[in-house]
């Protein structure tokens, strides 16, 4: 029997392979193989709702598809009062990705590593929103169109606005690191929110089910339904404040 | 002071700030959520038939309250429970041996 400290460590390491020297050069495969698997099942679906869908009374799935598809549209709508091609389908896939990230989160802690123990793979976090590297990747690519638009929108009045807001002109050497503080705080705390609710569910996970089988339902039972309402409203936040994001860097308030 | 007391002295103040970090972002999330909720409560309270925008609303605060509280939680575990303590790391670096 494993100790219970190596057993977390077990399930807290990633399957890693490395290109080269250090930690920045090795990459999580199990991230990568879930996240990327996840991304192809969700276009595959949506693509076959696409095809067969029927403007007489829908089935389930397209009914699945159109409250979710209204559920975004009503969201972009309330924050951005213009026209842009690509805030909503963003929104959209952001939504359904990371939710089905998290949603990784709520198979039993040993299922996918066990199977994959089978193969000798010995390490396998199957949940790809708990490894910081793929938040990062998400949050940054949001910070990278924030600044395109930003740029491509506003064009000089973005000067303007990032010397004279909030503190008018004058203090213009204030508002300058507020305005530099406040674009970086946009990627940092949308990775790390994400990161930290999932991180911390999996790791209460692990640590239930260290427990003896009769002491686990009752906390697991709790945890786990406590958790599918914390993958819902992480997904629906971080979509909220990539659409909010995007909104602002098109618009100036 | 042998190799073994520096890392249990060092283990041990990283058990005192996880505990800080656990305990104070409880607090601060605890005092959030309850003014969050006695906000809308009052809210629904003057008008019931706003209650339902008024609940999404108020998930939406919620998980943005949970922000900060959450990842001085993911920190403190992770500090607690990481195989190689950095700040155990650091000092094996110094005594010249690798931590095990």
């Amino acid at each position: 029997m494993v100790s219970s400290g190596e057993y977390i460590q077990h399930h807290l390491d990633h399957l890693k392979i490395s290109l080269g020297q250090g930690g920045f050069w090795s990459l999580n495969l199990d991230t990568l193989a879930v996240s990327i698997f996840l991304a192809l099942f969700l276009g595959a679906f949506l693509r076959y709702i696409a095809v067969i869908a029927t403007s007489g009374v829908p089935g389930r799935l397209q009914g699945f598809v159109e409250v979710v598809t209204e559920f975004v549209q009503n969201t972009v709508n309330e924050s951005y009062h213009g026209k842009s091609p690509l805030i909503a389908p963003l929104a959209f896939i952001v939504f359904l990705w990371i939710f089905f990230m998290n949603l990784m989160d709520l198979l039993p802690v040993d299922f996918l590593p066990g199977i994959f123990s089978f193969f000798g793979v010995h390490h396998f976090k199957s949940v790809p929103t708990a490894d910081p590297n793929a938040t990062f990747a998400m949050s940054i690519s949001v910070f990278a169109l924030i600044v395109f638009y930003n740029v491509t929108v506003k064009g000089f009045s973005l000067g303007r606005e990032i010397l004279t807001k909030p503190f008018g002109p004058w203090l213009f050497f204030l508002n300058v690191p507020f305005r530099i503080i406040e674009e970086l705080a946009k990627p940092f705390t949308l990775a790390l929110r994400l990161f930290g609710n999932m991180f911390a569910g999996e790791l209460i996970f692990i640590l239930i089910a260290i427990m003896p089988w009769w002491a686990q339902i009752l906390p697991g039972g709790i945890w786990a339904i406590f958790h599918i309402l914390i993958i819902t409203i992480q997904a629906f936040i971080f979509m909220m404040l990539t659409v909010v994001y995007l909104a602002m860097a098109h618009e100036s308030h | 002071m042998d190799l073994a007391s520096i890392v249990g002295v060092v283990q041990g103040y990283t058990a005192v700030a996880v505990g800080l970090l656990l305990g104070l972002a409880s607090l601060g999330t605890a005092i959030g959520f309850g003014v969050l909720g006695g906000k809308f409560l009052e809210g629904v309270a003057r008008q019931p038939e706003l209650s339902p925008m008024l609940m999404v609303r108020m998930f939406i605060v919620a998980g943005l309250v949970d922000a900060f509280a959450v990842i001085s939680i993911a920190m403190g575990l992770f500090l607690l429970f990481a195989s190689k303590n950095p700040l155990v790391g650091a000092v094996m670096a110094a005594a010249g041996q690798t931590s095990s």
